[in-house]
């Protein structure tokens, strides 16, 4: 096997290390001296809420904000990182969250894995397809990609989304970096897919490299990480060494004391089917299905990427028209044509994605609150600004949206404050049934929490809240009632206090039918640690 | 609210770099434009004059109300290049209808407003149902309508009393209520700047204060959103369309009253200044978004421009170049010295 990283030293050996690493914009500090060091052969994590500094701590090591004051070594001599491929040159490559930005699409793969030959200065004026597809076989072997040439040649468009992240991720190790930051490179894949990243991310630490790994899934760093920083308000709250102690990573992050595992004390069971679901066909391929949204409960629907999740809660919402079979609400027949009917029926959706199915760009917080409600706000048409500001404040007030106010723009709020103002928005409405397709992702766990408690009052107040995710945790945390989805099939459906986490996941991977073994195939080796460790 | 000190504790210790290019962006144009009214009555004794200022608006009217109609369109992330076209079309079916046809003006303007009625859901059904971007199928639109309006008057300018190619007289004439719409006046106020006044109020009120403005700006900033908002976005992106059509055969109707003649030419030159005021809109006190006000404002300055250059013997060559720099001066406002985005994506939102 060829080693990827050059210059290797071995050893805990600091590759990069900061000395008072600050950052301000404006007189605002964002990063105040940072002390830490990255050490050869250790995957280090970073920790910390949305705004609490990650971010900007990855922009100044990858280049991208050279206005940083402090010292940073890279192999104890002290580098300036004023441009990305400054930062590349010494040694520190970084994947980025948007794994789609650093793909072209119309290229091939291979010539997508060898694009900096490309930029100026890299592999000559010409490029020929062979030597591309020589080049690409090389970085495909170091990496034990399983990548033939005709895979090589396809179209890069055309990549599924952990492919891509591999793609990337192979294109970053190509400069034979001594550091290799990536930054929530999990958010898009699904539990085989993190577990296909892990096994390469492990054989990269163990041939030498230093890795700073981003996430806010502490179930990943908990099977991943050797060490893990964990950033407050912009400074260093802890630098902790395996094994973690969650309540105390959890207390500096949050600046409280958190419990960490919080499945509802009492669980719920909800009397009336407010929806119901009668032999509709959640994917093309997939059977019909039959399921039932009960009035007084919170339904956890847990499924992968591609489950059929967001097709279901768009059905129901009226977003999307279902192929065939019948929905029922309250008992009579319900065949929403456009959102508009749903909402007015009280059916309401939030949607996967923030940014774009969310948030009015530009517009206040106020604004963004009130739009599906405009017929309330405006008498004869005319809005009503005091009415707009009353129903604004509540959802400020109730769900803790950190904000200068309803009239700030909501671009000035963090992802998980945007997100709450959404859900906030979808919740004012007292809706008879709520549907929030992956309302965690990109949040904090603060966010995340109060999130879930506005969730389960509804519930208590006899509305119907449905949890669509694909992060086990975040259902069995929230959820009353579970159901699985697989390939649009429905693998489980029972209520919390009768199934195990076991039995949750082992359906998740389908293995309940045909293989009643449960344990030997579960793949997420965090289960145990995070189910015992409140102490 | 313990919660919201923080934020605004952020704001108030910005840069003053940042704090002094807010502040240019936003209120820049009207700066320019008081600095060039100043000039001009200092210079020019006549400019100052009440019926200087009145005779400017009155000359910018039609401009101004085709630039409420690209507003307009734009509030929904559109655009409209056939404004011009319609306004050119309105001059020529409004003598039409009254030369050839032998029809009072009520019936021409009646008329001429279905037309831009027709026109604005010709482009609303290219635009919405067909998913032709909307540059291009205005685009079209713009051309289809000057030939449909020259296959219609045999290429030739109405005039009342004219000599039809068959060597008889024509029947009618431009009657006097129909040139009213330009000649007319409310005391000292010509009807032209009355209309434009009030279509711009009714616009700002209907944008800026009802449920319906409201959704059509939300169709501009994310049409998905707006969808699974329960907007229903083809409606109203149709909808902006055809007021676009309607407001740009209202400004046909002035220019036709003005001309008192069927001239085919007309409105050729509408399209450039329409879209430019309403791009100076988007700039005018760092709105970020087509309004009502702002557009009226661009269309002031154009006014202001042309009448002073006018005055100060410049040869008439100089107002284009003179618009070209006012509007480059508002788009540097909007989209460079601004921090906040700029809702104005012309061409990008067809394939919704």
């Amino acid at each position: 096997m060829t080693n990827p990283i050059s210059n290797l030293r071995g050893g805990d050996r600091a590759v990069v290390s900061l000395e008072a690493l600050s950052v301000s914009y404006g007189p605002n500090r964002v990063l105040e001296h940072i002390d830490a060091e990255l050490a050869s052969g250790e995957i280090t994590a970073l920790l910390g809420t949305n705004g609490a500094g990650k971010s900007t701590l990855i922009k100044a090591l990858s280049g991208a904000n050279p206005q940083y004051t402090g010292v940073v070594r890279v192999d104890g001599s002290v580098v300036r990182l004023a441009t990305p491929t400054d930062a590349v040159k010494l040694g520190i490559s970084t994947v980025h969250q948007k794994v789609a930005d650093g793909i072209v699409p119309g290229l091939t793969v291979a010539e997508n894995l060898v694009l900096s030959d490309l930029a100026p200065g890299g592999g000559g004026l010409f490029v020929g397809r062979r030597s591309t597809l020589a080049r690409a076989r090389e970085v495909v072997r170091t990496l034990e990609l399983p990548w033939d040439d005709r895979f090589l040649g396809h179209d890069a468009a055309r990549l599924g989304i952990s492919d891509a992240q591999l793609l990337v991720l192979a294109r970053a190790l190509r400069s034979k970096p001594r550091l290799l930051i990536l930054d929530e490179p999990t958010s898009a894949l699904t539990a085989p897919e993190v577990e296909r990243l892990f096994v390469v991310l492990r054989r990269l630490r163990d041939q030498g490299l230093a890795i700073l790994y981003v996430s806010h899934r502490f179930g990943e760093i908990e099977t991943l990480a050797d060490r893990a920083l964990v950033l407050r308000d912009g400074r260093l709250a802890l630098d902790a060494r395996r094994p973690f102690d969650w309540h105390a990573l959890l207390e500096q992050m949050l600046g409280r004391r958190t419990d960490l595992v919080l499945a509802p004390v009492d669980v719920r069971r909800g009397t009336e089917a407010v929806v119901s679901v009668r032999g509709v066909p959640l994917l093309p391929t997939s059977a019909p299905i039959d399921l039932d949204i009960r009035s007084g409960e919170v339904l956890g629907i847990l499924g992968l990427i591609g489950a059929g999740k967001t097709e279901l809660a768009e059905t129901i919402a009226g977003a999307r028209p279902a192929a065939s079979g019948t929905l029922e609400l309250g008992g009579e027949a319900y065949a929403p044509k456009h959102p508009d009917e749903a909402i007015r029926a009280g059916v309401v959706l939030v949607p996967e994605d923030r940014q774009a199915q969310g948030i009015l760009p530009g517009w206040s917080v106020a604004h963004n609150v009130t739009v599906p409600f405009l017929r309330e706000a405006s008498p004869f048409g005319v809005l009503r600004r005091g009415r707009e500001t009353a129903r604004a404040t509540v959802v400020v007030d109730e769900l803790g949206v950190v904000t200068a106010g309803v009239d700030a723009s909501i671009d000035d709020l963090s992802g998980g404050n945007q997100q709450k103002v959404v859900v906030g928005r979808w919740l004012s409405g007292g809706p008879r049934v709520a549907l929030l397709d992956e309302p965690f992702r990109g949040v904090d766990i603060g966010a995340r929490r109060e999130i879930g408690a506005r969730l389960r009052r509804l519930a208590a107040d006899g509305g119907a809240g449905v949890l669509l995710s694909s992060d086990v945790d975040e259902i069995i945390e929230l959820a009353d009632r579970i159901v699985v989805l697989v390939d649009g099939d429905v693998l489980l459906d029972a209520y919390a206090d009768g199934v195990g986490r076991e039995l949750v996941v082992a359906s998740l991977l389908g293995t309940t039918r045909a293989d009643r073994s449960v344990r030997s195939a579960d793949p997420l080796p965090d289960a145990e640690s995070r189910n015992e460790d409140p102490a | 609210m313990t919660t919201a000190v923080q934020p605004r504790a952020l704001r108030s210790t910005r840069s003053v770099g940042s704090a002094l290019a807010d502040g240019v962006a936003k209120w820049g144009f009207i700066a320019v434009t008081v600095a060039l009214i100043a000039y001009f009555a200092l210079t020019e004794p006549s400019f100052a004059t009440s019926a200087n200022v009145l005779g400017m608006l009155k000359f910018i009217a039609p401009t101004a109300i085709a630039g409420l109609g690209v507003a307009l369109a734009m509030t929904v992330g559109g655009i409209d290049l056939s404004v011009g076209a319609a306004a050119g079309f309105a001059v020529s079916i409004a003598a039409y209808t009254m030369v050839i046809a032998n029809q009072v003006g009520g019936i021409a303007i009646i008329t001429v407003l279905l037309g831009g009625v027709l026109i604005g859901s010709i482009n609303a059904v290219l635009v919405v149902v067909a998913r032709i971007p909307d540059l291009l199928a205005t685009l079209t639109t713009m051309f289809v309508i000057v030939g449909l309006k020259l296959i219609i008057v045999d290429g030739q300018s109405i005039s009342s009393r004219m000599t039809l190619p068959n060597g008889t007289t024509a029947p009618g004439v431009f009657t006097a209520d129909y040139l009213a719409l330009d000649r007319g006046s409310v005391g000292p106020i010509p009807i032209p700047v009355i209309i434009f006044v009030v279509l711009t109020a009714a616009l700002w009120f209907v944008l800026e204060h009802t449920r319906w403005g409201r959704a059509l700006y939300a169709v501009g900033a994310n049409p998905e959103a707006a969808r699974l908002a329960g907007i229903r976005v083809r409606a109203y992106r149709a909808a902006a369309y055809i007021g676009c059509g309607l407001l740009a055969s209202i400004a046909g109707l002035l220019l036709g009253a003005r001309i008192g003649q069927g001239d085919v030419s007309a409105g050729n030159s509408l399209l450039l200044d329409a879209v430019a005021v309403a791009l100076v809109g988007v700039s005018v006190l760092g709105a970020g978004k087509p309004n009502a006000w702002g557009t009226a404002l661009g269309a002031v300055l154009i006014a202001v421009m042309v009448t002073g250059f006018t005055m100060a013997g410049l040869p008439y060559y100089y107002q284009d170049f003179g618009k070209g720099i006012v509007l480059l001066v508002a788009l540097l406002f909007s989209f460079t010295f601004s921090r906040r985005r700029v809702a104005v994506v012309a061409g990008s939102t067809a394939s919704q």
